[in-house]
């Protein structure tokens, strides 16, 4: 290793790279980062920043939940650009069915410390009024927030006091680092923190691009109280490939209205599909009628990091001495960034892990 | 320029011509403002042609429209911000 | 309607309208499409003239009032011309977003739509030929013009008005508009250094040199000339060089199918447009030959948006006007002093929200452009805010 060269050199600055960088510094680590645009613009800028705890599997519960108490302490710290919503999530239930639902995630919830209210119909239309008339009710969970991600994750890089490389790495193993230019950057060990790149730059590294469209209109102060959820979405989302769209309405602090979801696997152009964003936009107005006059100002898609198990992929990466992994995120990546980088800077450091690290080892998918 | 039609700005009732756009006509109601930008400046139409979104107000209920692009028609309700 | 026509034009104004006129001529069906509420652009708007009443005999159909806002158009016709147009150019100075402070060409919009500046004082300043006309307008409606200001030196200015000999239809226009201007005062080499007022313009501050002098109005109308509206193009995937859509000798753009006139592709003024429309209008017709006899006189008249270009070129000193504190980007209120140290127009976009708001980054991304060298970046659905209800109805 040249002299001078930094213990970790991260590649790639969204939110999951800038909370590893703000941990390892923390943990006495010299820490550079090494990006091709600008701090947080990649899936950071893309998604919606919603910090959500969520329970799809015990892992996924464990490192939210763990993550919203990091993001807690954060928060407080970051300036105003940052955004901070404290909406809330409305889970929406359609009918009697998924009213089982909100008793069931009413339950989980409650037995792992996170606090909830059942709605029933009126009480749902109280709580959001401009949702239609018929639904059957929802879940409030209070502690879920919102917030404008790049401008958290450009906080934790300064605060880091990492250094920033701007440049596109084309190659990298456990030490070096090399970019389009010709450019070598040596380190310690490496992260590949590239997000649904991260296969492009490490073969076999198990993640695949899962491409989301988003919505943004002008601003409705009021429109919107809490980031609203249809109960259908964790079973169309996670349902394994091909596309699917779920109903998902976000207040922004700026008073405008931000509307998800969608979810195409494997496919990498960035172009709007404009029959998917149809389908997301139809089933918005379905829960939310008045949602067709606002005026949307811009659409656009982002590629969330997919792995097969649905778990992000925290840790050493087994085929490459010094090389480590910090991606595979999907779509909760920003709820789980700073938990993310909590338990890499454990293992990396050899401190306890602050989770059982286990769900999260790329090792964990490279058997057979 | 049309005949004599009435629109009601802030809940007062103001005159103008058929032919008027909604901006046009709040310009030559004096209003105080079209809206409120984000660190509370008071704001009035700049381009005139549907670009600058400095004269959007709400029309008939609905929010956000730009004025200068809408045309007056009796009994039109304008509130501005 | 989809699908149904030979040639689709985008844009009523003087090119959108000879392109649409020669097109249809040639027998193509033609839809020329266009978000104001009549024919006519910004220069024509409201009025009749010779290719207003061509329009309407030549078969080609018209629909108005709706803007395009993606790529869909193409689905519209087998080839597509843009006659998109151009916007005002603003420059951010201490006071531009006072109420009372409105675009040159915002003002004559304004006044065409039943603005009534009768007995109001108006200050018109900034740059370009329009300048006089917006002037000559608010006389004849009954404003007192106090002052018509031009930034481009006057020596600049003067040589410009020498060589329009070369360019009789112009002379004409430029004497008629001096004579509606009358006796109102225009200067050259002269600027809007500040507008002042509390919580309205009540006066301007004005540079000429070294002389600083406070002038009382009730309404200043600045604008810094025009901008192509480049942003259907770049979506389509036509090259832009220096804020133009680049064209061949056909008009045709870089993309098959896809002609481009008028404004969009440099500014030059009407017979400019006009021209260009008519060859864009006969080669999506298949009529080369006709369209090249009029390859001379649209030399001609690039020559004059080029001299056009030359004298009133942007001093650098009105670059400069807006201070730390003077807000640029109006639908975010983002400061100069916030934006100014930024690498690009990306990290400005993440870092403070500037071009983030409903304007689409149309009047910050042209300041920016014009004060700092940024590129923007490459437009994105809806080209216009459309509400959702609209946006995908076909």
């Amino acid at each position: 290793m040249t002299a001078g060269a930094p213990d970790v050199l991260i590649v790639g600055a969204g939110a999951v790279g800038a909370a590893c960088a703000w941990e390892l510094s923390r943990g006495g680590l010299r820490v550079s980062m090494v990006e091709e645009d600008v701090v947080g613009s990649g899936a950071t800028a893309a998604g919606m920043g919603h910090l959500v705890a969520l329970d799809g599997s015990e892992h996924e519960f464990a490192l939210s939940r763990f993550s919203q108490g990091l993001w807690a302490e954060l928060l407080p710290q970051m300036p105003r650009e940052v955004e901070h919503l404290q909406c809330g999530t409305l889970w929406v239930a359609a009918d009697d069915e998924e009213m089982s639902e909100v008793r069931r995630k009413h339950g989980y919830y409650g037995a792992h410390g996170v606090s909830s209210e059942m709605l029933d119909a009126k009480q749902l239309a109280a709580a959001e009024p401009e949702l239609r008339v018929g639904l059957a009710g929802g879940l409030v969970v209070p502690g879920d927030s919102v917030i404008y991600a790049p401008a958290a994750a450009q906080w934790l890089v300064e605060r880091s006091g990492a250094a920033v490389i701007r440049g596109r790495v084309e190659r990298l193993n456990g030490r070096t680092a090399w970019l389009g230019d010709g450019t070598r950057l040596e380190a310690g060990i490496v992260v590949n923190a590239t997000g649904a790149r991260a296969a492009k730059l490490t073969a076999g590294v198990p993640v695949t691009p899962r491409k989301g469209h988003l919505a943004i209109t002008d601003r409705y102060p009021g429109f919107l109280r809490h980031q609203l959820i249809e109960l259908g979405y964790m079973k169309s989302a996670h349902a394994g490939g091909g596309e699917s769209v779920a109903f998902n309405a976000q207040p922004r602090k700026t008073g405008q209205v931000l509307l998800g979801s969608s979810r195409q696997h494997g496919v990498e152009d960035a172009g709007v599909d404009r029959m998917i964003l149809s389908r997301m936009m139809k089933r918005a107005v379905e829960y939310l009628p008045g949602i067709g006059e606002l005026q949307v100002i811009r659409c656009w898609t982002g590629c969330r990091a997919a792995t097969p198990d649905g778990a992000p992929l925290i840790g050493p990466w087994p085929g490459e001495d010094g090389l480590w992994l910090a991606t595979g995120h999907e779509g909760l990546g920003i709820t789980t960034a700073p938990g993310t980088g909590r338990l890499l800077a454990d293992l990396i450091l050899g401190r306890t892990p602050c989770l059982p690290a286990g769900p999260y080892l790329p090792a964990r998918l490279c058997h057979g | 320029m049309g005949r004599r039609i009435t629109i009601s700005v802030n809940g007062r009732a103001v005159e103008t011509r058929e032919g008027t756009s909604v901006a046009a006509a709040l310009l030559n109601a004096g209003v105080a403002r079209f809206r409120r930008s984000e660190s509370g400046e008071a704001r009035e139409p700049l381009c005139g042609m549907g670009i600058c979104m400095e004269c959007r107000v709400t029309i008939d209920g609905e929010a956000q429209v730009r004025s200068c692009q809408r045309l007056c028609e009796d009994g039109m309700e304008v509130e501005t911000t | 309607m989809s699908g149904g026509s030979d040639v689709v034009v985008v844009g009523a104004g003087p090119a959108g309208l000879a392109a649409a006129c020669q097109a249809a001529e040639s027998g193509a069906r033609v839809l020329v499409m266009d978000d104001n509420a009549a024919a006519g652009g910004q220069v024509w708007r409201g009025e009749q003239g010779e290719w207003q009443e061509r329009f309407a005999r030549s078969g080609a159909a018209l629909e108005t009032g709706r803007a395009v806002i993606d790529e869909r158009v193409r689905e519209r016709g087998r080839t597509v011309v843009l006659a998109t147009g151009a916007r005002e150019l603003f420059l951010p100075f201490p006071g531009w977003t006072l109420p009372g402070v409105v675009g040159a060409g915002g003002l004559q919009a304004l006044i065409k739509s039943g603005y009534d500046v009768a007995g109001k004082r108006v200050v018109v300043a900034g740059s370009g030929p329009l300048l006089y006309a917006v002037a000559a307008l608010a006389r004849e409606k009954g404003a007192s013009v106090m002052l018509v200001a031009e930034q481009a030196p006057g020596a600049a200015v003067a040589g410009f008005v020498r060589g329009l000999w070369r360019h009789p239809e112009k002379l004409a226009q430029g004497v008629g508009l001096a004579m509606a201007l009358g006796g109102v005062e225009a200067v050259r080499g002269c600027w809007v250094e500040e507008a002042m007022g509390r919580g309205r313009v009540e006066g301007v501050k004005m540079r000429c040199g070294r002389r600083v002098w406070e002038e009382s109005c009730d309404v200043l109308a600045a604008g810094f000339g025009l901008t192509p509206n480049t942003e259907l193009a770049e979506m389509l995937g036509c090259h832009v060089r220096a804020g133009a859509v680049e064209t061949g000798d056909w008009q045709q753009t870089s993309v098959e199918g896809v002609y481009a006139a008028g404004e969009v592709t440099g500014i030059g003024g009407v017979e400019k447009s006009v021209v260009e429309g008519e060859i864009a209008g006969l080669a999506a017709a298949g009529r080369r030959a006709e369209a090249e006899r009029l390859f001379g006189r649209r030399a001609q008249w690039r020559r004059f948006g080029e001299e056009l270009g030359r004298a009133f070129a942007l001093r650098e000193e009105v670059k400069r006007l807006a201070r730390g504190e003077t807000v640029l980007c109006r639908c975010e209120d983002v400061t100069v002093g916030q934006l100014r140290d930024r690498a690009g127009w990306r990290e400005a976009k993440l870092r403070t929200r500037c071009g983030m708001g409903a304007c689409q980054g149309r009047v910050c991304g042209a300041i920016t452009r014009t004060l700092f060298g940024w590129g923007p970046s490459k437009p994105r659905p809806p080209l216009y805010p459309t509400r959702f209800e609209d946006l995908f109805s076909d």
